[in-house]
């Protein structure tokens, strides 16, 4: 299978890796790890508390002077009203219209709002703004979003931070053979590069991930683990991998070769 | 003989200030300290949570800050004694469990403790939590306490002269050396200084005894709970990007929440205080001495103020009085400081 280029909302892509800037031991630590993960594309969280004031703008300077394409977030956001403020207030902070939209139902599992995720999707839309939601895996639900004009979309793999990987790959490859042509992205949950490979062996576009580089030990090689992982599991994806079965299948033929009746002759 | 000694002019009064001058009054020279507020340690400091622990900072804080850190640790045990050495302990809800592995993983310098164990050390959490670790060699102070003894401890020196309410600017006496220990105050001159907010609280109740700083993990709202004598309790810190000095609701409601998940006897204590400050922090927040011509910027000790601040001035008055050079904090280029 051709591997294609990725390109999300018009923008091409050569890496299929996003990344957090949330967590990181230091803004230099950011820095590094964000050059050493090749990602293109940061998101970042907005307070609007901070947003109202610019007052996060030493902290946004250095994020802007990563070189990687903003996509500020809405997290922590639980209603539609809270998340289309957070997003105009995040497009005149960062001059961008593109939006990751969060609307957060339960504290527990931070699950999203399906509900609220699709009106104030759909709000954001028509207003202008690029959205790429950050949903579960249902696929009803991916449906609607694509309705409400969201043109790529972002299931998770797991809760965030939880670093559990994938916990339900059925229903994420359903996700992915319904919508064979929309940019789907597993955000959040991803543990361990070994998830991040999984996401892109079941053909996903991209993997974004924040706290399994921030929190690990060290951040700067970690990001390294990922970008390569990524690539990686894309590569894979697109060699076609044989499908598991459950016998042995000799990769060498043992009928005539040379001596194979030895131990009978014996 | 007085006279032939260089004067030594300490702007701002905070933690970093009142260190540094301690250093170079020791060091025999003549010292004024210029503090644009009415007194000493009313900015950053006081909100500080005093807590001297190089060993747990080591789950997210550069080996400096460790190595550096115990030294502030002699700092204030030895020549200015006001810390106590009772350790510190690190408890997490059982669900919150892996972020009790992860720590004890980037840090050392602890023990686990079992519930029987944390019932020797703190009744009162042995009910709420089965397991901790515990840093037996980190200690803890009170910052407003510690500012009034080191205050205190200048003002026995003949040579060192204190002005409160005095703007920097506004004086015109010559000095030998400025140094500029201003924290986020020295902003405008500092271009990759920035100020991270960190808000707290002081709870008081008798219902609770604490002796020694408790970090409760969480994945979103870490909180440590630092006893300050007398049943008040200060909980803190959090730490956002953003340089305002309001203190928030959300902020509030979330070292609240921790706060009464680590003991729910929080949840009657009465809120005596609340306050916001900036911490002053450069991009790899770790510290920096800077020196320009005859002025020295000594600045971004983050979240690390009085674990940091005694290396610091020493070192601070090495480079000037010796023109020593100590390449993890000074940062300029060595030709910069021959033409200086």
């Amino acid at each position: 299978m051709e591997n294609r280029p990725l390109a999300i909302y018009g923008t091409p892509l050569s890496s299929r890796l996003l990344v957090g800037t949330a967590q990181y031991p230091s803004p230099a630590i950011l820095a590094e790890a964000i050059k050493a993960s090749g990602a293109e594309i940061v998101t970042v969280s907005l307070r609007r508390e901070a947003g109202a004031s610019r007052s996060g703008e030493s902290f946004w300077s250095l994020i802007r002077e990563l070189g990687a394409k903003v996509l500020p977030n809405t997290a922590g956001c639980r209603s539609v009203k809270e998340a289309v403020t957070t997003a105009q207030m995040a497009r005149e902070v960062f001059a961008t219209s593109w939006i990751k939209l969060e609307v957060i139902a339960d504290d527990d599992l931070l699950q999203p709002d399906p509900f609220g995720l699709v009106e104030a999707a759909a709000i954001l839309v028509r207003d202008g703004f690029n959205v790429l939601p950050y949903m579960t895996e249902d696929l009803v639900l991916a449906e609607k979003l694509i309705g409400a004009g969201c043109e790529v979309l972002m299931p998770w793999g797991a809760p965030i931070g939880s670093g559990r990987g994938l916990n339900n790959p059925f229903a994420l490859q359903a996700l992915r053979r319904r919508f064979p042509h929309v940019p789907l992205i597993i955000d959040a949950g991803i543990g361990t590069p070994a998830h991040a490979a999984a996401a892109m062996e079941l053909g996903y576009d991209g993997v974004l991930l924040n706290t399994a580089i921030a929190k690990a030990g060290d951040p700067v090689s970690m990001a390294r683990a990922f970008a390569l992982a990524v690539e990686a599991g894309r590569l894979a994806y697109c060699a076609e991998p044989i499908p598991p079965r459950d016998m042995a299948e000799p990769s060498t033929p043992q009928l005539g070769r040379a001596f194979a009746d030895l131990p009978r002759r014996a | 003989m007085q006279a032939s000694f260089p004067k030594i002019r300490v702007i701002g009064a905070g933690i970093v200030g009142l260190t540094v001058a301690h250093e170079f009054a020791l060091a025999g020279q003549s010292v004024e300290i210029i503090e644009r507020a009415d007194g000493p340690g009313r900015g950053c400091s006081f909100f500080a949570g005093g807590m001297l622990a190089p060993w747990c900072e080591e789950e997210s804080a550069e080996p400096l800050v460790r190595e550096w850190g115990r030294e502030g640790l002699e700092y204030w045990t030895k020549i200015v004694p006001v810390a106590e050495v009772r350790g510190t302990l690190v408890v997490a809800p059982p669900r919150d469990r892996p972020d009790l592995l992860r720590f004890s993983r980037l840090t050392t310098g602890f023990d686990w403790l079992d519930r029987s164990g944390l019932a020797d050390r703190e009744p009162d959490l042995a009910q709420r939590f089965d397991t901790a670790l515990f840093y037996p060699a980190e200690a803890h102070l009170d910052p407003r306490q510690a500012v009034c003894a080191l205050t205190g401890r200048l003002r026995q020196f003949e040579n060192v002269t204190f002005r409160f309410n005095t703007a920097a600017e506004s004086l015109s006496g010559a000095a030998d050396w400025i140094i500029d220990c201003r924290g986020y105050g020295a902003r405008d001159s500092l271009a990759d200084l920035r100020g991270v907010k960190g808000e707290m609280l002081v709870l008081a109740t008798g219902e609770i005894s604490l002796k020694r700083p408790v970090r409760l993990l969480h994945p979103r709202h870490p909180v440590y709970v630092v006893p300050r004598g007398d049943g008040r309790f200060m909980v803190g810190a959090t730490v956002i990007e953003n340089e305002t000095r309001r203190v928030t609701a959300r902020s509030i409601l979330e070292l609240l929440s921790a706060a009464y998940a680590l003991h729910p006897a929080f949840g009657e204590a009465e809120i005596i205080e609340m306050g916001a400050d900036l911490r002053p922090a450069f991009p790899d927040n770790l510290p920096r001495i800077r020196r320009s011509g005859r002025v020295v910027h000594v600045n971004g000790l983050y979240r690390h103020g009085f674990l940091l601040a005694p290396a610091l001035a020493r070192r601070t008055a090495a480079a000037v009085l010796k023109d020593a050079f100590f390449p993890e904090v000074m940062d300029e280029h060595r030709s910069e400081r021959q033409t200086a």
